[in-house]
């Protein structure tokens, strides 16, 4: 009960270290961001999903004043933005879109100079430790020209991270990476939160790399939220298609028409049952037909993420 | 603010473009210097036949001042160019790489970065004139020695060799600010633009389209070409008359400085609204 307490206050205690309201944009006649109002906690890894166009780089850029929005507010830390920009950028670290650093200068070189205009501690000490933390200690002095784009891109963690920033903003971070690469990334962020205790903010258009990393999320699409919450709570409550097989499927339908479950089925076939239900609903099925003296085989969610993230946008 | 001009300096100087500039000087000043060495005294007596039929020239007439004097002549024709190669990648060449969203999400406002460039592209101006001159002066007084200057003009002048060091000082303070103007020209179309070619082929089309507008007797053009920064970029030649015409060098001072302000001005108002998207 206490240990309940006290992950309740954790909860309700979590300070706001971003807050979006209302925020627009438009270029000539397209509207790219659309009153869009989010809030990021202290803690947070907040993914940032929408399709390709749906207006998060645009709003990424703004929340770095990269890009000045039309209307709406910005708070950073508690300041607004663009009013204390300056101040609040020291305690942020970002990669907009993909890393691009100056070739013809070493990894090193790079760092110290985006640590220098950062007021970071620029001794090699630092710099070695930042790049050994991604992975880059070797190649500290090689041209970046050379570096292939997934070392690109853990550079740019680097950078982000040279001034021990608070909040991390990372603009899909994962694009143009093989899936050696996408997971090196997904596991470096999740370090960045769990042992280092970085904020972070993570765009994608990819719904299942957001549920592998964020805590919580917003799905924006044509500028606008669609919805916004705690990552676990919006994929169970949707409902996906859930393939029972079951020894006997005669006798597995007619405790299904007798339950709950009788207005849920899709189709069967052989000893294969076809229900569209939540993931909270599949246990309670699966107890039921064991308490029938029905063995279940297997369990498939058929529905896929992308499904989900597709019948909202 | 030092340390981001520091960090400009840097870059600068790693790049290929910067020394690919500055080689190019070196190069031309050595041609042309090999050019008086082997064939200057018939240049010479074709430039002053006229003047051979009343006077009698005696002692080095072509001397290093006098090399020194040509050189700069026909450089800052070329050094336009070269200068608009670097200083009008000093903005686009980071929005074309990309690298202008790390340094606009440091904690340092873009008032401090378009500062910091624009104090390096007049660096770079500087560094270019100081190079020609020293070169051109150097190797032309140790290949030609010292001597009395000849200055064809209106009228002949003739500069008493004491009086030359002084003047080539002022000449050449003058034309960095003439080297200036082009490099905040050169930095302001780079502030409009991602591509690099884009502001080095604006700037040579200014300079260009002015020469020739200047050159045309036509009503509307003769009231506003007085303001065409072209026609006082080669005005650090007043310092090679006698005596010097202080009003028109205050009058080219001025409205060359009045170019580098209204430049820098329109750079930083631009920068400042401007949506990064690249």
């Amino acid at each position: 009960m206490q240990r309940t307490y006290y992950l309740l206050s954790t909860i309700i205690m979590a300070e706001p270290i971003l807050k979006v309201s209302n925020l627009s944009k438009h270029f000539g006649s397209f509207q790219a961001v659309n009153g869009l109002s989010l809030q990021v906690n202290d803690g947070d890894v907040y993914g940032f999903l929408g399709p390709n166009g749906a207006g998060k780089s645009t709003t990424i850029r703004m929340l770095l004043s990269l890009i000045y929005p039309d209307a709406g507010e910005i708070e950073l830390f508690g300041k607004s933005i663009p009013k204390h920009r300056n101040e609040v950028m020291q305690h942020v670290g970002a990669i907009v879109e993909k890393p691009d650093f100056y070739g013809y200068l070493s990894a090193y070189k790079n760092l110290e100079i985006f640590g220098k205009m950062q007021g970071a501690d620029v001794s090699k000490q630092n710099i070695n430790k930042t790049l050994n933390w991604v992975g880059l200690e070797s190649r500290s002095l090689s041209k970046v020209k050379t570096f292939s784009q997934g070392m690109k891109q853990r550079l740019g963690i680097a950078q982000a991270l040279l001034h021990n920033p608070k909040l991390i903003i990372l603009d899909e971070p994962t694009n143009g990476l093989d899936p050696q690469g996408m997971f090196e990334i997904r596991e470096m962020i999740q370090r960045l939160n769990k042992i280092e205790k970085k904020t972070i903010i993570i765009s994608s258009h990819i719904l299942n790399e957001v549920e592998l990393i964020a805590n919580r999320m917003v799905i924006i699409n044509k500028g606008k939220a669609i919805v916004e919450g705690n990552v676990i709570d919006l994929l169970n409550s949707e409902l996906m298609q859930v393939i029972f097989e079951i020894t006997d499927p005669q006798k597995g339908l007619q405790v299904i028409h007798n339950s709950p479950f009788a207005t849920k089925v899709k189709f069967t076939e052989s000893q294969f049952i076809t229900l569209e239900m939540t993931k909270n609903e599949v246990p309670i099925l699966n107890r039921l037909f064991i308490e029938n003296n029905i063995d279940v085989l297997s369990i498939s969610p058929v529905r896929s993420l992308e499904h989900y993230f597709l019948s909202l946008t | 603010m030092l340390q981001l001009i520091k960090l400009e300096i840097f870059k600068l100087y790693s790049k290929g473009r910067s020394w690919i500039a500055l080689s190019a000087l070196l190069f031309i000043i050595v041609v042309v210097l090999i050019a008086m060495y082997s064939e200057g005294e018939e240049l010479m007596a074709m430039g002053t036949q006229s003047l051979q039929d009343s006077f009698m020239l005696e002692g080095n007439v072509i001397n290093g001042y006098l090399i020194t004097y040509l050189i700069q002549n026909a450089m800052l024709v070329h050094v336009p160019l070269l200068l608009a190669l670097v200083c009008g990648d000093l903005i686009s060449g980071e929005a074309s790489t990309g690298t202008i969203r790390f340094l606009l999400t440091r904690k340092v406002s873009r008032n401090q970065i378009i500062i910091s460039k624009f104090i390096t592209a007049l660096f770079y101006s500087t560094v270019m004139v100081t190079l020609m001159m020293v070169l051109s002066l150097g190797l032309g007084v140790l290949i030609f020695g010292k001597g009395d200057m000849i200055i064809l003009k209106d009228v002949v002048y003739i500069i008493d060799e004491n009086t030359v060091p002084m003047r080539m000082f002022y000449a050449y303070l003058f034309s960095i600010l003439g080297m200036a103007t082009v490099a905040s020209l050169a930095f302001m179309f780079s502030a409009f633009t991602q591509s690099n070619v884009t502001p080095i082929v604006m700037t040579m089309v200014v300079i260009v389209a002015f020469t020739i507008l200047s050159a045309l007797n036509i009503e509307f053009f003769n009231l506003i070409k007085k303001f065409f920064f072209t026609n006082y970029m080669n005005n650090w030649k007043l310092f090679f008359e006698d005596p010097f015409n202080k009003e028109k060098i205050i009058r080219s001072v001025v409205i060359l400085l009045s170019h580098i302000v209204i430049f820098f001005s329109i750079t930083l108002y631009y920068f400042n609204k401007k949506d990064i998207q690249s």
